[in-house]
């Protein structure tokens, strides 16, 4: 029995603790490190000076404090996954209730029609966006020939288009977890609420909305947390002098090659993330 | 009538998100058949585009190495998430039950750019390591990408056994053990069949996570590993090109006769009635 248990559990294991808890624990060392000159780019944070090691690691954390732009990129990352998220939920709560009102027959075919976008590729639909809103491109055809606009607007590379391709590409992710929370929903506390004289507005707002609400915190978190450190997307269809914290990260890493100092922007991006996570975590348990 | 009187602002609600979701990838759709260089111009229909992707050696070949890498990292994903989600459901409070928890669940919440430099630091810090003391100049490449996918597919794969494990009904095991089977016997005629979907399910998601993934890949990759993501990016990068478009078809052909698949199978097994 208990070999049997350490045969299952052994592999899994050792394969978390090299690939999960050592590439961390490899990141938190090299955020503290020196940049250097050679192969990997990286010195270790002591020197030995005769005889005693002095320390001169940790320039990388004095960048990030000092140099205002990183900090600036953080907040940028922050309030653009912030309005996704709301984005996402105003345009998810609509479609999970259609979902979860649909017959049950019907339901699967809905999810599938919600979830099957994921499977089309990702890139793809990122330069489909691109495609549609480039300044002679569809988008805009349709606009000037409707007469809305005389000469192409520029919609490729903004704010506009970043937000619309990040709401595009996570709105699956909010619709998912308030479906659940709409499905579980006990359908004669709404009626109840009628029968004691609410409107169809009131019994929503006053009982379907607050007992969801965890399930619409959940679809929030579950958007917010990658659209924190999205880079893809910014990249392709964002103003290119948009800095966010997953461009940054990126351009230190592969322009700048400055190994410590990306290190460093991961290391604060995951201290960011902890008190969503566990948020999104102790939501999950309940 | 009950229904009428509930908050209905849900059937066009749904309509208009469906429609915002799919709209640009039905366009996609039309317009990949375009002759027009230009993407989205209709320039009469053509299927040049798939051919000129037909003749792209090195599309060809990144898709190859992608399927490649995307099996393989899928399958380990699917046995040693198997193993973890088996551990989490069944063996109780067993000795850092908390820890390996974490470590299971943590590359679905880590932000991609966050797991891809973290491995890539670790992969560097290992080729320093084996070129120190055996003296072997090791690559990143296809296999470092594989170990990366795999680690990401590892952590849904438990989160699907997990929860399949903790829907089945004990009793079965149970009952062909109290008829005389030994575990090995239980495990294979009861407990793999019951959670086969979870297990397929898994698969599928890991294949297409891997498939799909450009983040991780530009960073754990080597020279020799280009991937087809990693491609395609450098494409939109420029510009979209209406090759693209017609790789969107393919994943979109791919994408459908999978979830035809996943019906057909997931029908026939409601069809044999759970428990009887």
């Amino acid at each position: 029995m208990m070999a049997r248990r350490a045969a299952v559990l052994l592999p899994p294991w050792l394969w978390l603790l090299f690939l999960v808890a050592a590439p961390v624990a490899v990141l938190l060392a090299i955020a503290l490190a020196a940049p250097g000159d050679g192969v990997p780019p990286v010195s270790p944070p002591f020197r030995w000076e005769g005889g005693r090691p002095v320390w001169q690691g940790g320039e990388a954390l004095e960048v990030l404090r000092e140099e205002g732009w990183h900090l600036a990129a953080f907040l940028r990352s922050f309030r653009t996954a912030i309005l996704t998220a709301l984005a996402c939920l105003l345009l998810a709560y609509p479609m999970a209730l259609g979902i979860a009102r649909a017959r049950p027959e019907r339901r699967t075919l809905l999810l599938a029609l919600v979830l099957l976008p994921f499977w089309t590729g990702f890139l793809p639909r990122v330069g489909a966006w691109i495609g549609l809103l480039r300044d002679g491109g569809w988008v805009n055809g349709v606009l000037m020939g409707l007469g809305l606009v005389e000469s192409p607007v520029p919609l490729l590379y903004t704010d506009g288009a970043l937000l619309l391709g990040m709401v595009h590409a996570y709105l699956p992710f909010a619709v998912l977890p308030l479906v659940a929370a709409l499905t579980r929903l006990d359908p004669s506390l709404e009626e109840a609420a009628a029968d004691l004289g609410a409107s169809p507005a009131a019994a929503f707002r006053t009982v379907v909305l607050p007992l969801t609400l965890p399930g619409a915190a959940a679809g929030f978190l579950l958007v917010f947390i990658p659209a924190m450190g999205e880079v893809v997307i910014p990249e392709l269809l964002g103003p290119p002098e948009a800095r966010l914290v997953g461009r940054v990260l990126w351009e230190e890493f592969f322009r700048n090659r400055d190994w410590p100092l990306a290190a460093a922007v991961a290391v604060l991006l995951l201290l960011v993330l902890i008190p969503p996570i566990r948020l999104f975590q102790r939501l999950e348990a309940r | 009538m009950k229904a009428g009187r509930r908050f209905s602002s849900g059937r066009w609600g749904l309509a208009l998100g469906l429609g915002f979701l799919w709209a640009p990838i039905l366009l996609l759709a039309v317009y990949a058949f375009s002759a027009d260089r230009i993407p989205f111009q209709w320039g009469g229909f053509s299927l040049r585009w798939f051919r000129s992707l037909a003749a792209n050696e090195r599309m060809l070949e990144a898709a190859w190495l992608s399927v490649r890498v995307a099996a393989g990292a899928a399958t380990l994903a699917v046995l040693l998430g198997g193993m973890a989600g088996w551990a989490l459901a069944r063996f109780g409070r067993f000795r850092g039950r908390a820890l390996f928890g974490a470590l299971a669940g943590a590359p679905l919440v880590l932000p991609e750019v966050v797991t891809g430099l973290s491995l890539l630091l670790l992969f560097v810090s290992a080729q320093a390591a084996l070129e120190a003391f055996f003296g072997w100049q090791a690559d990143r490449g296809a296999f470092t990408v594989l170990l990366a996918h795999a680690t990401l597919g590892l952590a849904y794969a438990a989160v699907l056994v997990q929860a399949r494990l903790a829907t089945l009904d004990r009793s079965l095991e149970e009952a062909a053990a109290d008829l005389g089977a030994g575990p090995f016997t239980v495990f294979r005629t009861v407990t793999l069949p019951l959670i086969a979907p979870a297990l397929a399910a898994a698969w599928l998601l890991a294949f297409t996570l891997s498939l799909d993934d450009v983040v991780l890949a530009s960073f754990v990759s080597g020279p020799a590993g280009t991937t087809l993501p990693m491609l395609v990016f450098s494409a939109l990068r420029v510009g979209v090109t209406p090759e693209v478009n017609a790789i969107g078809v393919l994943f979109l052909l791919l994408a459908g006769l999978a979830a035809a698949g996943w019906w057909a199978l997931l029908g026939r097994h409601a069809g044999r009635a759970p428990g009887a």
